[in-house]
């Protein structure tokens, strides 16, 4: 059976390895020529207790052609065990009493395939995910179109490894390779090739090749030589990418490696300042990692200080970074205003996760959209953009360190969960290709005569720092004066001091690109959005057969906002929030009229929903 | 190098007999001693009148926000370590708000000179207690007295394994100057506890010492090797009391007892620098302190001065060794260590 695009869910304990599953069936599925698209979705517990419904570890992957999202619901679900297939079947409902498979919650389609391990379904596997039969179908109401592959994975892995010299811990921990062997088979995947992706896996622990591969290869077998009653799908490759280089990587990774790319492009060393915080902590050990290419880390004590030291870093002359998520930024806030008022380039990144307070920790939301924007005392203007792919996140974190650089102007990039760990299909750049960053820097004619307040025609400041003689000067958090740059508390200086800095971020409209319109640009609807949900958006009005205008500059907009918005009669803005862009370009663009489609569940967007709710509209 | 070189052009404005006018011509003077040009000398700030101190000095310098001078300190001299970066701090802005950041730029013994300004008291704010108020202290805020603990600031440094503790008077320009110049050398985190006196809200607060007739034989001045004498004619010393039960205690002898301590501020053991800077302090503790205690001196200038590994040169000579190793050099390379396919 051929397929344009299919997407499988595996699931299992958060102790099973389904995320490295996950990933490997991605990454091998898109060496062989599919678009991806994944979303991991695990638990905020490191190990829950094993069995049970709290403990269920996702990862979802979309795979084909034409691939803009992980997709609504899952074609092929992987089960390792029985609170699994609960929490598949059930969806936000798992933990309902009584609550049986229903179209809305289900995280399969009634059609779908579901492959389960039977001996994780025994009587105590059964009552640790608190089932009240002992017949789990029936009890879930899983409709008969759906076709239930069972699989003694258990006993086939510990069959395949008994004479492997491994420990029995270690022979039940590589189930998920069986499961991938199965799966690999199911998508008619070249066995030689998945061999040779677990081998660069575990280059690195050599022991474990052999009885990886092994495991893998009979997993495969299985499906092969037993011939499952399944039939077994073969998904297009791409025709829409164009030829290159690519990888695959995850929103985190490629925030970082852009961080690191503007860092080279401009010869100036990437400081980064930050504190452990889910869903951000990855870009951190990404750049901790890169000594290589010169990167300089400091884990600080708090998230204060993770900025304040960025702050330092930028005040002495480096590209200086702080990264976070939503708790974070609010600690950062004055920090981040004085960044404003002492007019240094600085970049603060937001891996957005459900708020407020602790909130959602593992899951995604747009929420943090207003806090970037205003959340500071006083008149305190500074860059707000957004990344919308996993992929772009490498190209907006480049922006952000140029405008930040150019522009002497704390910059802040939003990204969130669902970027930050879902991978996409990456096409390599090269350094020659990337744009170039002239960093502000002073010129030698102000040697002697410099003050922190002398800016260009676009009244951006000139940067000066230690080191540099004949340039020494005082900056401060405090109002300073618009000619001598020194401490001023003069009525019409300040008024003048918080235009200027206004006019400073309003320039930059200038310089990025303009606001465009995709799909049926002709229609009357258009569809908008910020961030992480174009491709949620972009699939939805397609379905729709409606225009799209996808936001990544937030402040400043785009210079031809209003003139694209006016030009259609529905606005539907959409967003993972209450209504918070939306606010915006009522408070930007006075007259307009939005229609507003919300989700606040941490969850990111189904098109079937978006459709639906648009189409009622 | 001049003094003067150090000198800002901006109109001095501490109160009139405040004692930041002297830790200012002692910073000006110890700058020049120590030789590090303008331009390469960084002071950095919070909040408070201690963190107006970058204005007068015409050196690269940021005025920055309340508690985070500390945190804004290490950013610079972690990413430049060639510069040398001063940080002026009052006893609110790095005992309260910046408490954290305090403990952690000693902990990681990051190379910085910290003058810690200790007036007891909140200045720029007119007048609340702070966390070096004693107990009982009466101020705008505690109208009935405070009922909290202080801090002793040697106990924080050395609690947080500090390297560099030294503590001066306002009045005595020539301590303050080496113990600044000390401090520079010192490579880690230097804290100079500097005892000030706050003319219009907590004045008197260190007259106890600071009065002429009386600081002879009321302080000491620890210097290292040399023998722990004190008083106007030097005819006092300090030594070690092993005769109460298990925990020695330090004691006043006369000069000529052989029981007379050397001060090694080079001893990495802190218990003989904690018992030193812990004299006579019960007085800053509670305003109802009886007296008992007093016979011992307060200790000033250098406690503790012993070297470590500072941060910043592990941060820079880490990633230094690291680019040596790497066969990796440019960003272009570093795409190629990603797994990657072509399509066509």
């Amino acid at each position: 059976m051929n397929k344009q695009n299919v997407v499988v869910r595996f699931c299992g304990d958060s102790g099973d390895g389904m995320q490295l599953t996950g990933t490997m069936f991605s990454s091998l599925s898109a060496i062989l020529g599919n678009e991806i698209s994944t979303l991991p979705d695990f638990p905020a517990e490191i190990r829950a207790p094993q069995g049970t419904l709290g403990g269920v570890s996702g990862f979802q992957v979309n795979l084909g052609s034409g691939v803009f999202t992980p997709g609504d619901k899952a074609d092929v679900i992987v089960a390792m065990n029985a609170a699994a297939l609960k929490v598949c079947t059930l969806g936000s409902k798992f933990n309902v009493a009584g609550a049986t498979y229903n179209t809305n919650d289900s995280m399969y389609k009634d059609n779908a395939v579901v492959i389960i391990d039977t001996d994780s379904f025994t009587k105590k596997d059964l009552e640790k995910a608190l089932y009240q039969t002992e017949n789990p179908f029936t009890e879930l109401g899983i409709p008969e179109s759906v076709q239930i592959v069972p699989v003694a994975l258990t006993a086939l892995t510990k069959e395949s490894l008994k004479d492997s010299g491994l420990d029995n811990k270690s022979i039940l921990k590589s189930r998920n390779m069986f499961a991938l062997g199965l799966v690999c088979w199911f998508f008619n995947r070249p066995i030689d090739k998945a061999i040779h992706f677990l081998e660069g896996k575990f280059a690195k622990k050599a022991a474990l090749i052999a009885p990886n591969v092994k495991v893998l290869t009979d997993g495969y077998n299985y499906g092969n030589n037993l011939a499952l009653n399944i039939q077994t799908v073969t998904v297009e490759k791409s025709d829409s990418l164009t030829p290159g280089t690519y990888t695959s990587i995850a929103g985190n990774k490629a925030t970082a490696w852009g961080l690191i790319a503007a860092a080279h492009k401009c010869g100036k060393r990437l400081f980064l300042g930050s504190y452990p915080i889910t869903p951000a902590t990855d870009i951190m050990h990404e750049l901790a990692a890169r000594k290589d290419m010169g990167v300089m880390v400091v884990q600080a004590e708090d998230e204060i200080a993770g900025v304040c030291t960025a702050i330092g870093a930028s005040f002495a002359g480096d590209l200086a970074v702080t990264s976070t998520s939503g708790p974070g930024l609010s600690l950062k806030s004055e920090a981040v205003g004085l960044a404003v008022m002492a007019e240094l380039p600085l970049v603060v990144i937001d891996v957005q996760r459900g708020g407020p307070s602790t909130g959602l920790p593992t899951k995604t939301e747009q929420t943090d959209l207003l806090q970037a924007i205003w959340g500071r005392n006083g008149e305190c203007p500074a860059v707000v953009i957004a990344a919308s792919t996993a992929a772009n996140c490498f190209d907006y974190a480049y922006q952000a360190c140029k405008i930040a650089l150019e522009n002497m102007t704390p910059v802040i990039l939003l990204t969130d969960t669902y970027l930050a760990n879902g991978t996409s299909l990456w096409k390599l750049p090269s350094m020659a290709t990337l744009p170039t960053i002239q960093p502000q820097s002073v010129p030698e004619e102000l040697k002697g005569k410099y003050n922190p307040s002398i800016r260009d025609e676009r009244n951006v400041r000139y940067w000066a720092f230690p080191g540099m003689e004949g340039y020494e000067h005082r900056n401060i958090g405090l109002e300073r004066d618009y000619k001598k740059g020194t401490i001023s508390t003069n009525p019409e200086n300040h008024e003048n001091m918080v235009l200027t800095r206004q006019a400073k971020i309003d320039q930059i409209a200038q310089h990025i690109p303009a606001l465009t319109v995709q799909g049926n640009i002709d229609s009357d609807t258009l569809l908008v959005g910020w961030g992480s949900t174009e491709g949620h958006l972009h699939a939805a009005a397609n379905e729709l057969n409606c225009a799209l205008a996808h936001f990544n500059y937030i402040n400043p907009l785009p210079a031809n906002t209003q003139e694209i918005l006016s030009q259609y009669k529905k606005i539907v803005v959409c967003e993972l929030n209450n209504g918070q862009f939306a606010t915006v370009l009522r408070a930007k663009i006075p007259g307009i009229e939005l229609l507003q489609y919300n989700e606040i569940m941490g969850q990111p967007f189904a098109i079937e929903r978006i459709v639906e709710h648009v189409k009622n509209i | 190098m001049e003094a003067s070189q150090f000198k800002s052009d901006q109109y001095v404005r501490y109160c009139p007999g405040c004692g930041d006018h002297a830790i200012c011509m002692a910073l000006q003077k110890a700058m020049a001693q120590v030789g590090v040009p303008t331009h390469e000398t960084v002071v950095i700030s919070g909040i408070g009148c201690s963190s107006r101190m970058p204005h007068y000095l015409n050196t690269y310098g940021f005025n920055t926000i309340h508690g985070r001078g500390g945190a804004i300190a290490t950013g610079v001299k972690t990413a430049h370590p060639e510069l040398s970066v001063w940080q002026m701090t009052g006893d609110g802005d790095c005992l309260a708000i910046g408490g954290n950041h305090f403990i952690h730029e000693i902990r990681r013994n990051v190379d910085l000179n910290i003058c810690l300004f200790n007036n007891r008291i909140y200045g720029l704010t007119k007048g609340q207690y702070s966390p070096t108020s004693p107990k009982g202290f009466v101020s705008k805020s505690s109208p009935f007295g405070t009922v909290e603990r202080p801090f002793i600031p040697a106990e924080l440094v050395l609690g947080a394994r500090g390297t560099f503790y030294a503590r001066t008077l306002d009045v005595d320009m020539p301590t303050t100057v080496d113990c600044m110049v000390q401090a520079q050398k010192h490579k880690g985190a230097s804290v100079i506890e500097c005892l000030v006196n706050c003319v219009i809200f907590n004045n008197g607060t260190h007259d106890w010492i600071t009065n002429r007739d009386s600081r002879a034989e009321r302080t000491i001045m620890l210097k290292h090797g040399e023998k722990m004498l004190f008083g106007a004619n030097k005819d006092k010393g300090l030594a070690l009391d092993y005769s109460q039960g298990l925990m020695p205690r330090l004691i006043v002898v006369a000069a000529d007892d052989q029981r007379v301590l050397v001060h090694d501020a080079k001893e990495a053991d802190p218990t003989l620098h904690r018992m030193l800077a812990l004299m006579g302090q019960e007085r800053y503790l509670d305003t109802t302190h009886d007296g008992q205690g007093d016979d011992l001196p307060i200790a000033l200038g250098v406690i503790r001065d012993v070297e470590a590994e500072s941060y910043d040169q592990a941060v820079n000579n880490q990633i230094k060794e690291v680019q040596e190793k790497s066969k990796v050099k440019t960003f272009d390379e570093l795409l190629q260590t990603l797994e990657h396919w072509e399509i066509n």
